[in-house]
């Protein structure tokens, strides 16, 4: 019998998380009172965070598989083969809850977490996206979350040496007490020398590598699955303090150690520190691990086992040893400066056992941890069908052109520059694009490959209709892939909701899964790697449903890239895809009529795969000058996207259409391209042949942006309002 | 050429400077270690650019005393040339190796982008690629670039002609004193600039403007 120096209340299990019924679970598992370790333990492994408790029925529907997925999800990240013996690894992963807490280190954490998750694996990052929402830009919060957090992703990011490519910034009321925190990370190994977290052989040293353990993030993963109140700022503690430099350190040491053969088995300590990172390795290989924690490095003198197992300090890995190499492998952290302690062993009995000076202070069966951790079915109701907006009931505005002006200066679609310059975009020396295009492109070092990456989902969507929502994040990061000239390969996710217990949100979850699942299989864009994030919500009120996507596809020849620049005067503008008249969920409806009301744009998965099909071979013929996809605000500011890059104006026509409702409307599956002049006829004609509707809209030249009788906007005035909003928000003028 | 690269724990863009080595001199430069306390024999040291241990105290400050920077400086002074960029630049001021300080970036934030040097002296061992007052492009990324000089060690650089590189006109990122990019010693042997010529060396960078510097060591090395 363990000795139990501290009584289980009910009171201290419902503030592990654990409830009832799941406290009556681990007394039937383990036939006792567990010690205020175990309990810890349990309450590690067993929250929505780590045991995907109340997903895990949903996300087993999404399809995982492909030709070239080398891996799918259920290890540290997804990998997929880019040719030539070499495979992109990559994941996303939400750091939400911490970055509300403490926007800095919070943010900072979320980048480190994710970054070690593709070195676990072997790769070298060599690409890092972020797609962050932020409450409305008028809450008092918002200000200094966007600070924090801008500061926190660069800090961490600039400081390890990988390059931020991508990604995206929402404002919306409905995160006023929860910010998201979305870090991407993409990675690049060797096909045959990936490392996975599954331990092999029976009396084989657990080795602890990287940073001391503290008492920082005691609590974090439990904390993170929990909604919050006003008493959040008491939760400060639970959030973990980043060392990039650290970091960096371990990806070096880390690398060198797999070169060395010296890994079988590697993990990093990401949430739930110790606990997570042995229970998966045990758990995973059918064996048992028993750790003596007092070889533990530490950097705070008395910490109780409780603490050790539960700390979530940051640049920390485990890995099982070959025995025959732990010279080379202690040498190669010496040189890196870096802890490296033998702290347990493998064993054959299928148990978690801790020792703490002398005594075992906890003694659990692992599978149990790990594979059998509670699942539910949660309860769950259909959303309700959103209204049809009509066009013709959406009315025109005063000014065409002042309308566009306001919406390409609104938080939504301005300028992001504020945050992108903040983030080294350059470092490693590969990147093809600097934020601001449809998708970041970095070439695979030493070859003339690109790989291409894009982060979204349109939150205001989702919230209308889940289903056509989740279609359309997949959908969007396709066609931003696309638009580069890259093929889309696969995606990671990060589906972030609020709590799942309320059978609304449990519908919200159920049907973007479903969106997201039927349009990945459409497009054949496997799920390869994922996150789930839920309990978003304060004081019972939760955020906008927000499946964050990041899609990744190939350049096969970086030379082939497309960009969103007009090119040269003279150039022809061709509307793939057609005009659109889908005005419901539009930023035109929320930032000039003032109404965030209506059914998003529907996604027509067939059309989507066909358009883009088309726009992409284009590209690849090297038969187009520029391209940008429709999103986001629709025509207008996609013409205006395009004239600002390239600091070239563009006349079109609108003639025989309503203006207002073809410059707004936000209907899927379009592109802008342009094509050298005389040559539009041939590319309309082939468009034709291939089912595709195309439009000849006009022609790039001038200073302005010429809409005809709907009046002109010069390049200048575009961008002074596109850049205009962040800096002014930044600096408190705006608001 | 021959040329060396030396890296600290936490350096991050040894890469991009070997990269710009091997393509513009030819040869793979030797990469050091920060703990070597003798560099090999060669025409250019790099000191590339990062957050050596993490700089946490002053950017710089505790790789400037390393047992490889005790050899850089020996090299430094024997007239061997010495590039240093953003937190190589760093690095010499805080060895005493180049004059003035690198304080926080004006606005207090870390900043990357492109902007526009003025070549102030095309008469240098790092500059002679470029014409008198060309405008070149190259980018910039870093939290600490303020160079700043008192007075007295201002008027000794400029009326030495050490400035190298300025912040043309209207895009100085940081607030450095007169606009100064990249500062020489009184030799003319070592180079500090915040800016990074080896992140605009190529097609896939949008442009070739950095080759320069690399040229110009080549350059006066035939000479």
């Amino acid at each position: 019998m363990l000795r139990n120096d501290i009584a289980i209340t009910p009171d201290l299990v419902a503030s592990h998380g654990l409830k009832p019924d799941e406290y009556q679970r681990i007394l039937d598992l383990i036939g006792r009172e567990p010690t205020i370790t175990e309990l810890g333990i349990f309450s590690a492994m067993w929250n929505e965070h780590c045991s995907y408790k109340s997903s895990k029925k949903w996300l087993k529907t999404l399809p995982t598989t492909g030709d070239k997925v080398v891996i799918g999800p259920g290890e540290n990240a997804g990998v997929i083969d880019i040719g030539d013996g070499q495979v992109a690894v990559f994941k996303m992963e939400s750091h939400n809850h911490p970055s509300y807490i403490e926007p800095y280190q919070g943010a900072a954490t979320g980048v480190g977490g994710i970054l070690r998750d593709v070195f676990t694996m072997g790769a070298r990052p060599i690409a890092a996206m972020n797609a962050l929402r932020f409450g409305a830009p008028d809450h008092p919060k918002t200000r200094h979350l966007v600070a924090g957090v801008v500061a926190g992703v660069g800090g961490y990011g600039n400081s390890f040496g990988v390059p931020t490519v991508g990604g995206e910034v929402n404002f919306h009321p409905r995160y006023n007490g929860n910010c998201l925190v979305n870090a991407f990370a993409l990675g690049l190994a060797d096909r045959d020398k990936i490392f996975l977290s599954e331990a092999k052989g029976v009396g084989l040293p657990v080795v602890y590598l990287g940073a001391k353990t503290g008492r920082d993030g005691v609590g974090g993963a439990t904390m993170a699955s929990a909604e919050f109140d006003d008493q959040i700022e008491e939760k400060r503690p639970t959030v973990q303090v980043g060392d990039p430099f650290t970091e960096k350190r371990l990806l070096e040491a880390c690398l060198e150690l797999m070169a060395s053969g010296a890994v079988i088995a590697i993990q990093d300590m990401g949430a739930a520190g110790l606990t997570c990172s042995a229970v998966e390795m045990g758990a995973k290989g059918d064996l048992g691990i028993e750790l003596d924690l007092d070889k533990v490095p530490v950097r705070e003198e008395r910490m109780t086992a409780y603490e050790m197992m539960l700390s979530e300090s940051q640049e920390r890995m485990l890995m099982v040893l070959e025995p025959a190499l732990e010279g080379v492998a202690k040498a190669i952290f010496a040189k890196w400066e870096l802890d490296f302690a033998v702290v347990g062993v493998t064993t054959d009995d299928l148990r978690f056992r801790i020792k703490h000076q002398g005594e075992v202070v906890a003694d659990l069966p692992i599978k149990d941890l790990g594979d059998q951790a509670p699942e539910y079915d949660r309860p769950w109701i259909p959303p309700a069908r959103p209204v049809l907006i009509a066009p013709e009931s959406v009315e025109a505005p005063d000014d065409l052109a002042a309308a566009l002006l306001t919406v390409l200066g609104s938080p939504d679609a301005a300028s992001r520059r504020w945050v992108w310059e903040q983030y080294d975009t350059l470092v490693q020396g590969n990147s093809a694009t600097v934020p601001g295009g449809d998708a970041g492109v970095v070439r695979v070092d030493g070859t003339t490959k690109g790989i291409a990456m894009s982060s979204d989902v349109t939150p205001r969507y989702c919230e209308a209709d889940p289903f056509e929502g989740g279609k359309q994040a997949i959908a969007e990061v396709w066609r931003n892939i696309t638009a580069v000239g890259a093929t889309p390969i696969a995606v990671t996710d990060n589906l972030n909701f609020g709590n799942p217990e309320k059978p609304e949100i449990m519908g919200q979850f159920v049907h973007a899964i479903k969106g997201l699942g039927e349009a990945c299989r459409a497009l054949d864009f496997p799920v390869v790697s994922g996150n789930v994030s839920l309990y978003n919500e304060t004081n019972g009120k939760a955020i906008l449903p927000t499946p964050t996507i990041v899609g990744v596809g190939l350049l096969s020849d970086i030379g082939q890239m497309a960009t969103i620049a007009f090119k040269a005067a003279g150039d022809e503008i061709l509307l793939v895809g057609g005009h659109g008249t889908h005005l419901g969920q539009s930023l035109y409806l929320r930032e000039v009529l003032g109404r965030e009301e209506g059914a998003p744009p529907p996604v027509d998965l067939a059309v989507e795969r066909r358009n883009g099909d088309f726009v992409r071979a284009l590209i690849t013929a090297r038969r187009v000058s520029a391209c940008h996809d429709l999103s986001d605000g629709g025509l207008g500011i996609a013409l205006a996207e395009m004239a600002m890059a390239g600091s070239l104006g563009a006349k079109v026509s609108l003639d025989g259409i309503t203006p207002h409702v073809a410059l707004f409307a936000e209907d899927q599956a379009r592109y802008l391209v342009t094509v050298p002049a005389g040559q539009a006829e041939a590319v309309a004609a082939d468009a034709q042949s291939a089912g595709v509707p195309v439009v000849r809209l006009g022609t790039v030249g001038g200073d302005a942006l010429n809409l005809g009788a709907a009046g002109a906007i010069s390049v200048e005035t575009l961008r002074d309002t596109h850049e205009g909003w962040f800096p002014r928000f930044m600096g408190g003028e705006a608001a | 050429m021959r040329s060396a690269v030396v890296v600290f724990p936490g350096s991050n863009r040894e890469r991009d400077a070997i990269r710009a080595l091997t393509s513009i001199t030819g040869e793979a430069p030797a990469v050091v270690w920060h703990q070597d306390s003798t560099l090999p024999d060669v025409d250019l040291i790099v000191l590339p650019g990062g957050f050596s241990y993490g700089d946490y105290l002053r950017c710089g400050a505790i790789a400037a005393r390393s047992p490889a920077m005790q050899d850089v400086a020996r090299k430094a002074a024997a007239g061997v040339r010495v590039l240093g960029v953003c937190n190589g630049f760093q690095i010499l001021t805080e060895a005493g190796l180049l004059p003035g300080v690198l304080m926080r970036n004006a606005h207090l934030r870390f900043i990357c982008k492109e902007v526009k040097l003025k070549v102030a002296n095309p008469d240098t061992d790092f500059t002679r690629a470029y014409g008198t007052e060309q405008i070149i492009r190259c980018p910039v990324a870093h939290h600490d670039g303020n160079f700043f000089a008192d007075a007295e060690t201002l008027a000794r650089i400029e009326g030495e002609g050490r400035v190298a590189f300025r912040y043309a006109e209207g895009t100085n990122p940081n607030g450095s004193i007169n606009d100064i990019a990249g500062v020489l010693n009184d030799r003319g042997n070592v180079l500090g600039m915040m800016p990074h010529p080896e992140n605009l060396i190529e097609a896939l960078h949008g442009g070739l403007d950095g080759r320069g510097v690399f040229e110009s060591v080549v350059k006066s090395l035939a000479a």
